[in-house]
Formats: structure tokens, C-alpha cells, sequence
């Protein structure tokens, strides 16, 4: 394996996606709790509440607006909180990864079975979600609404492999601050998960195209709400590519971090 | 079976400024115990991650299996049992789902996992305490059910680094009695240590390494022959003029450390004779052993 090779996929890479599904098995309750608690709590903070005084926003009740966005940066959260916490318990204090090194499994395997695992966390609260805000009417429930599965997986792996890079680098959980201070946050406020961002000033509204949750929260909304729209390929391809490229330096770097 | 289970030529591992392992050769016949032994830094562990195609060498050839790495890994490993010099039991499972997901990683599954797994909570005597979770454990019984966890792939060679660090006598012999076992059985055991017990007890060969270096091979009993004289008298509390004296006598080479001193001689015997005849001077006389080999090749300087 050269250090700087393109990632190796092998189905071997699934033991170290099932490990995590074991574990996660095991603290369900917990998980659960946190998975359908927060929407709640968003929906009838923030959508009732605000919503209150905007009514409408985009054509839609403001609920519904809400709903669709925090589908999509759940899956953004989701995922870098795995990719970062957890992944680093798994390779630093707990060192599952020095462990899992000593079978035929190789590290290419261990960062594919991790960013599957986080997609997976994607998917598990992006469903939590989806779930709650058709009970509260937040959202019909609509055919529509299958297809975000996929865009949410598909989110969880865009943002799991640069959470990968992150936790590759990172001496300790306090750096994951600064990702934190400096991508996610700023991501969460400006991609129109709350706003439509037509509304931000031009040059802003350019750059976030450059953000994947933007993408991510135009393609879920389209599918929510049934409006479709005529270049969701080219939310597909961003989502697609930060995917991609981030698997690739997740792998160059974990790979450098662990075989030394 | 091939003669030789693995070989390394040169091998050698920088770090930075630092260099781990120094261009070392060795060679390991199959069904053997083989030892190495190094204080602390000396490159154990390094070497041992190079055997696993787990850290790539800076210069040199090593085999396992015929297998050159560390491009061959995979398949050196798909054979290899691991038991890692820290524990890295997964604390979420159980005694036993440790056992299976580890084998779930070697691609095992069904009823022949269940059997070896049953087989292994034994050899471990871990049956008991099959359902508790990892961090109820003792260090003894962690370092069996770590032993367990690497035989769950039926490997034909186990590598083990310091196997027995941390534990008390009763569980360290316990350790040492399934891994006479586990030879006796026909694997290759290959481990490193700084017990000379029990690289005596254990190791049909092993080499001495310091600094990344070997320093002498051979087995427990050809490095005393070869290395040190066959009997030593210890001396406590060793006066200078007693120390003076005996130098000057010259049949005996002398080592101090500390208020200790340390008589090696060919034949002991006329130096007790003179040491009788001070009252009050606490000695004892013994066979030259593999801590000796270690300590006069090593050095006495702390380490770290
Ligand atoms: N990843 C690394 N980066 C930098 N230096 C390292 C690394 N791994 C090992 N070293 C250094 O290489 C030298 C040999 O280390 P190694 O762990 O192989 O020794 P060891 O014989 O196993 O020692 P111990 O008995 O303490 O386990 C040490 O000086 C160590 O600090
Ligand atoms: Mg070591």
C-alpha cells in the first residue's frame, strides 16, 4: 500500500462497520433518547415559536422549512461528531484500531468501515428526524421523503471524511474545537438550514455554493417539499466529490498516523 | 513446513533522529519459543511491528512465511496471533463478544467460531466469566482472554510482547504454562521480554537487543556459556580494602553496583575460602544465569 495511493475498498472494511453497529446496539436507549429528543426539541422551539412570526418562508410554513433544513445538517453533525469523537476514542485511548490492525484487516479497511459507520449515524438520526416532524405535522408524508434517505447517506460521507482528517491530526479533543469553532458552526448558520440564503448579501450567497451542507439542505428541501429542482445533479456531484476527496486524505492520513 | 518461519536481513527503522532498529539479521525455525530480550528503547516492539507488515523498515528484507513484508501483511497476519504489549481489549463487549468480533475481523463466523471460542474461554479458564464486561477483569484475566483473543485464528505463529508485564506470580505462571502449551503443540511462539526468568524458562533461542542492535544469539544456556564466567559471588556491603584485595588477587572479574559487589570466576572456590574468613560478610555464591548475559552486555546504566 503506497502512502499516498488512492484508498483501497474491500468488503472486509463491513467487520469494522458491524463492530460499531454492536456497540452502538448496546447503548440504544441512550442513542434513541438523543436521536428523537433533539428534533423535537428544534421543531417545537424553533419552528413553533418562530414560526409564529414568520409564517411562511419559501413558499413553505416555516416548519416545514425548518424540518427539511435540520435534516440535512443533523446529517452534517452526525457524522463529524462520530468522525471526530469517536473515531479518536477508537484510535487513541481505547486502541481499538491497534487492535484491529493485528488481523488481515488493513487501515484503508478500518477508514472505510468508519466513514460507512458514520453515513450510518447520518441515516439513523436523519430518519429520527423525518419520523418526528411527520408526527407533528411538520412535514406530509410523502414518497419524497424516502428519497432524503439517500441524500442524507450520502451527506454523512461527504462530511465523515474530512472528520476523518481531522481526527487523523488531531493530538487531542480539545483541537476539535477548532473545526468545530471555524467549519461546523459557520456551516450550520449560513447554508439556509434557518434562512434561504438568497437573502444573504451576493458575495455570500456565492461562497456557500462552495459549502456542502448547502447542497445537502437544497436537495433534502426540493425532495421535502416535492418542489424537485432542475439541478439536483449538481447537489449529487458536490456532496459526491467532498465524499470522494475526503476518503481519500482520511485514508493518506490515518494510514500515516497508525503505520508508523 | 518451510525450515525457516522467518527472516530478516539488515532491517533497519529510523525515526526522525532516532534510530529504532539498526540493521538486524535474524532467523526463526518453525515449532521454537524465541525470545527477545532488550531493556527498555532497545527496538522490541518496532521489530516486531515490522514482522507484522504493521511498520514499513527504512532498508532491509524480512520474511514471514516466506511472505516478504511488509507488502504481504495481510496474508502474514491472516496466521499471526497478536498480543500487543498494552492490552486493547474492546471495553463495550464482553469476555466472549470480545472473542467474536475478533474473529469476525479474520472473517470467521457460525458454528465453527462458536466451538473454538468455547475451546479458547477455557484454555483461558475465562468460562466463567464469559458475560462480564473487559474493565471487571483482572490484569491477569485480561492478559489471558488477550492471549485467547489471539489464538481465535488458529495461528501457526504467536507473537507476544512482554506477555506477562504487570502480573503478579500466580498469573504470570499461569501465562507461562499455556504458552508451553501452545509450543508443545507444534506453534511458534516468538516474544520479547525483559524477565530473565522468563526468557530462560521459555525461549529455546533468543537474541539479546540494546539500542537496536543484537548484541548475541543463541539459546539461555549457550549465551551464559559463551558470555560470562559459570559461577558468581555476590557480595553485600563490600568493603574498599575487600575490594582492592580481591582485584588484586586477580582470579575473579569484578563488577559493583551500588554496594553490591560481583565476583565472576571460573571456579569459585578458593575466593569463598578467603570471603570465610571475614566475620560478618554477607555473600552469596550462585551459577551465572541469563541476567547476568544481559547485565554484562547491556551495561547497568538506568534506562529511559
Ligand atoms: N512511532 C514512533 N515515533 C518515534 N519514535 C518511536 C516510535 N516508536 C518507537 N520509537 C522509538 O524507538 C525506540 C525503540 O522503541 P521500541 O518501542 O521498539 O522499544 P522496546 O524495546 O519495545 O521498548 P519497551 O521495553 O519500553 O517496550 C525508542 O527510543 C522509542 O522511543
Ligand atoms: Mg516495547
Amino acid at each position: 500500500m503506497h502512502p499516498w495511493g488512492p484508498p483501497r475498498i474491500r468488503l472486509a472494511a463491513l467487520a469494522v462497520w458491524r463492530r460499531n453497529l454492536l456497540v452502538w446496539r448496546k447503548l440504544l436507549g441512550p442513542a434513541l433518547a438523543m436521536n428523537f429528543g433533539e428534533p423535537v426539541l428544534y421543531l417545537l422551539g424553533l419552528g413553533y415559536g418562530l414560526g409564529f412570526f414568520i409564517g411562511e418562508m419559501a413558499g413553505m410554513p416555516y416548519l416545514s422549512f425548518l424540518a427539511s433544513g435540520i435534516v440535512a445538517s443533523s446529517a452534517m453533525t452526525t457524522a463529524s461528531f462520530e468522525g471526530m469523537y469517536s473515531v479518536f476514542t477508537r484510535m487513541v485511548p481505547q486502541r481499538t484500531y491497534e487492535a484491529i490492525l493485528a488481523t488481515p484487516l488493513d487501515a484503508d479497511d478500518i477508514v472505510t468501515g468508519e466513514l460507512l459507520w458514520c453515513a450510518t449515524k447520518s441515516l439513523i438520526s436523519a430518519t429520527a428526524i423525518l419520523v418526528v416532524a411527520v408526527a407533528m405535522g411538520a412535514l406530509p408524508a410523502t414518497p419524497g421523503l424516502v428519497l432524503v434517505l439517500p441524500v442524507v447517506f450520502l451527506t454523512g460521507l461527504a462530511f465523515a471524511g474530512p472528520a476523518l482528517v481531522v481526527s487523523a491530526v488531531a493530538p487531542n479533543y480539545d483541537f476539535f474545537n477548532y473545526y468545530m469553532v471555524l467549519v461546523i458552526t459557520p456551516m450550520f448558520i449560513l447554508s439556509g438550514v434557518f434562512y434561504p440564503i438568497d437573502t444573504l448579501p451576493t458575495t455570500l450567497q456565492d461562497a456557500v455554493q462552495f459549502l456542502p451542507l448547502t447542497h445537502a439542505v437544497a436537495l433534502s428541501r426540493s425532495l421535502v417539499a416535492g418542489t424537485g429542482t432542475a439541478v439536483a445533479w449538481v447537489h449529487v456531484v458536490v456532496l459526491s466529490a467532498y465524499a470522494m476527496v475526503g476518503h481519500y486524505f482520511a485514508a493518506v492520513l490515518i494510514r500515516r498516523r497508525l503505520l508508523r | 513446513m518451510p525450515a525457516v518461519l522467518a527472516q530478516a536481513r539488515g532491517l533497519r527503522k529510523r525515526y526522525r533522529g532516532l534510530t529504532a532498529v539498526d540493521g538486524i539479521d535474524f532467523h526463526i525455525e518453525p515449532g521454537i519459543c524465541f525470545g527477545f530480550l532488550g531493556p527498555n528503547g532497545a527496538g522490541k516492539t518496532t521489530t516486531l511491528r515490522m514482522l507484522l507488515g504493521l511498520t514499513p523498515p527504512d532498508a532491509g528484507r524480512l520474511e514471514v512465511f516466506g511472505l516478504p513484508l511488509p507488502r504481504c501483511g495481510r496474508d502474514v497476519r491472516r496466521h499471526t496471533g497478536v498480543v500487543p504489549q498494552t492490552d486493547n481489549l474492546d471495553p463495550d463487549f464482553t469476555v466472549e463478544e470480545n472473542l467474536r468480533i475478533y474473529g469476525s475481523y479474520f472473517g470467521l463466523k457460525g458454528s465453527e467460531l462458536d466451538e473454538r471460542i468455547a475451546r479458547l474461554l477455557e484454555f483461558a479458564a475465562l468460562a466463567e466469566r464469559a458475560r462480564a464486561r473487559t474493565e471487571t477483569l483482572s490484569g491477569g484475566m485480561k492478559r489471558r482472554l488477550t492471549l485467547a483473543r489471539a489464538l481465535v485464528n488458529a495461528p501457526e505463529l504467536v507473537v507476544l510482547d512482554e506477555p506477562t508485564t504487570g502480573l503478579d506470580p500466580q498469573a504470570r505462571h499461569l501465562v507461562w504454562a499455556r504458552l508451553e502449551q501452545l509450543r508443545a503443540e507444534g506453534t511458534t511462539l516468538l516474544l520479547t521480554t525483559h524477565y530473565m526468568e522468563e526468557a530462560e524458562r521459555l525461549c529455546d533461542r533468543l537474541v539479546i537487543m540494546d539500542h537496536g542492535r543484537i548484541l548475541a544469539e543463541g539459546s539461555p544456556r549457550e549465551l551464559v556459556r559463551c558470555h560470562v564466567e559459570p559461577e558468581v559471588v555476590e557480595i553485600r556491603n563490600a568493603e574498599p580494602t575487600l575490594v582492592t584485595g580481591l582485584s588484586r588477587a586477580g582470579d575473579c572479574r569484578l563488577e559493583q553496583v551500588g554496594s553490591s559487589l560481583y565476583c565472576y570466576t571460573e571456579r569459585a572456590a578458593p575466593l569463598l575460602e578467603r570471603l570465610r574468613d571475614r566475620k560478618g560478610l554477607v555473600f552469596l555464591h550462585r551459577p551465572a544465569g541469563l541476567e547476568d548475559v544481559f547485565l554484562r552486555l547491556t551495561g547497568r546504566e538506568l534506562r529511559d
